[in-house]
């Protein structure tokens, strides 16, 4: 589904990704493991078109990403639950997720898709009329997956989505991972919390000063020595 | 000047009347800086140029001075996307100081174009609207502008209407709040840009045609108003749409109770007054929430 060659990033002369190329294929669960800085959001960033690369390749479903702009790629079915949740802070929560469902591929699916959040994160039907800004950080990360989820997309990419949450709100936003991969969501994932996440991805990169290190099913990454030394403590 | 209840009461009415004009002046102002973050100093330049075009109409063409509308509010939303497209768009990212020059540049060239195609001339376009006035007690009611505070309101509401109910009016404020959230869930945020611009260029359109019965154009006017669009908006908040309304009233009744109460040129101190006041106690403007 989403094939990336050879891709370089940088900011300025500074190179954040270097020859990076990976693939994921329909429905799986991809993990992305790196220490900060190691490049996770700025290959989210690119995916989504917020990011131009410097040389590279990155199709998704055959198309060619680099061709279009960020609007239209997130028109495509590419969605992104944002590093810092970026919400429309000053937008309600219901209009928050409406703004979810504005591309045109969406808009008929609305209805749908609303209720499916509102059943994933009833709190957030509780709070439609509240702005976002004055929401908890577990809800404000709850809005930003349910905004992903109004975009009906095929790919949603997940950076940090439990950073500085406590740890039961933590395993709900896994929960609902699943739920959404249940239902057909091909889901790339950058999370801190390694271990957990590996267990639930068919396949896995890591990703050491923008270059991709080691490779794998999630088994085998979290069976990795390397990995075992750098990421899990052990 | 003799102190009397009726004159302050007079300029009490003007200066409401007048404060809805002002408003709606500025609120094309705070949405294009509310959405793209640039202060456009030639705006009082739109506004003058929709006024020549409204008084061309009425006074060479004929033309009923509210029906101009449907000619100088299209018109100054092409003008406006246009000049947006050639030269805003390409400094966008630029250092404020460089935007600045720019438009303050643009507002130069638009007033000395004016000077060269319609003269220095002072022109007032006498309707049958100009003369439409009555007593309320005491106070002259002038029939012109009471329509002109009408329908100012009219087209503030609907804006805002559009702001916040339509989806592209919508996906505008969301391109406003945060731009690469906006692009995430498919915006072309260089679009709401466009618009954004051409809309607040547009509701120039609208007040020129609902001054021209009782405001006189010059190649200069846009002068006066782009200054008072300006406390306006600094007043209000940047980017506060309510904000922009009050304030509009506020500087409205100042303008107007100052030149009652004032010998002739100290009555602008007071506008500009309250704006260094403002400036210096309060620079998120009365409306304003934190500086972000
Ligand atoms: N806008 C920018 N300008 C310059 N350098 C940047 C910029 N954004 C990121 N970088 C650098 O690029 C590298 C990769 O950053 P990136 O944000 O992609 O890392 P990350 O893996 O997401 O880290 P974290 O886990 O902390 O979120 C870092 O060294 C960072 O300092
Ligand atoms: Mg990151």
């Amino acid at each position: 589904m989403l094939e990336i060659k050879n891709l370089r990033v940088q900011y300025g002369a500074f190179a954040a990704l270097q020859d990076v190329s990976l693939s994921i294929n329909d429905g799986q669960v991809v993990s992305i493991v790196g220490a900060n800085g190691a490049g996770k959001t700025t290959l989210i960033n690119t995916i989504s078109g917020l990011l131009r690369p410097v040389s590279g390749q990155i199709s998704f479903d055959g198309k060619d990403l680099l061709q279009m702009e960020g609007h239209n790629i997130a028109s495509m079915g590419i969605a992104q639950v944002p590093e810092g949740r970026k919400l429309f802070s000053d937008m309600t929560v219901y209009e928050n997720l409406l703004m979810g469902s504005y591309s045109k591929h969406a808009r008929p699916q609305r209805q749908k898709q609303l209720e499916m959040v509102y059943e994933l994160f009833p709190i957030l039907k509780a709070r439609d009329k509240q702005l976002a800004r004055t929401l908890s950080g577990g809800e404000q990360q709850m809005l930003a997956i349910g905004r992903a989820v109004m975009m009906c997309p095929r790919l949603m990419m997940f950076d940090e989505p439990s950073l500085g949450l406590a740890p039961k709100i933590v395993q709900s936003i896994f929960e609902v991972i699943l739920r959404l991969k249940a239902a057909g969501l091909t889901i790339m994932l950058v999370e801190q919390n390694v271990r957990q996440s590996l267990q639930i991805s068919d396949y896995a990169y890591v990703l050491e000063t923008g270059r991709v290190v080691i490779q794998g099913s999630g088994q085998e990454v979290l069976a990795n020595e390397h990995t075992r030394a750098a990421y899990l403590g052990i | 000047m003799v102190f009397s209840p009726e004159l302050l009461l007079q300029a009490l009415i003007t200066g409401v009347l007048l404060g809805g004009i002002f408003a709606l002046i500025s609120v094309g102002l705070s949405l294009i800086w509310g959405v793209m973050r640039i202060v456009n100093f030639a705006h009082g330049e739109f506004l003058m140029i929709a006024m020549y075009i409204a008084y061309y109409l009425v006074v060479k063409g004929g033309w009923d001075p509210y029906l101009t509308i449907l000619i100088t509010a299209p018109a100054l939303f092409l003008i406006g996307i246009l000049i947006f497209q050639t030269t805003i768009r390409p400094i966008l990212k630029d250092p404020s100081m460089n935007q600045i020059m720019l438009t303050v540049g643009l507002s130069l060239i638009m007033q000395n174009l004016a000077l060269v195609f319609f003269k220095a001339d002072v022109l007032t376009a006498n309707t049958t609207y100009t003369r439409l006035n009555f007593m309320l007690g005491p106070v002259v009611v002038r029939g012109s502008q009471l329509i002109a505070f009408a329908g100012s309101a009219l087209t503030a509401f609907l804006l805002y209407w559009f702001l916040q109910k339509t989806e592209t009016g919508r996906a505008i404020r969301a391109a406003s709040l945060n731009r690469d959230a906006a692009t995430l869930v498919g915006i072309n945020v260089r679009n709401t840009y466009l618009l954004a611009f051409g809309i607040g260029s547009a509701s120039l359109g609208v007040a020129a045609s609902l001054m021209i019965p009782f405001y006189y154009t010059s190649p200069t006017v846009g002068l006066f108003f782009g200054l008072i669009a300006y406390v306006v908006v600094v007043l209000g908040g940047l980017g506060s749409f309510p904000g922009a309304l009050v304030a509009g009233l506020i500087i409205g009744l100042t303008e107007s109770v100052g030149a009652s109460l004032l010998p002739g040129s100290l009555a602008r101190v007071l506008t500009f007054g309250i704006f260094i006041v403002v400036l210096l106690f309060k620079p998120q403007g009365i409306f304003g929430g934190k500086q972000k």
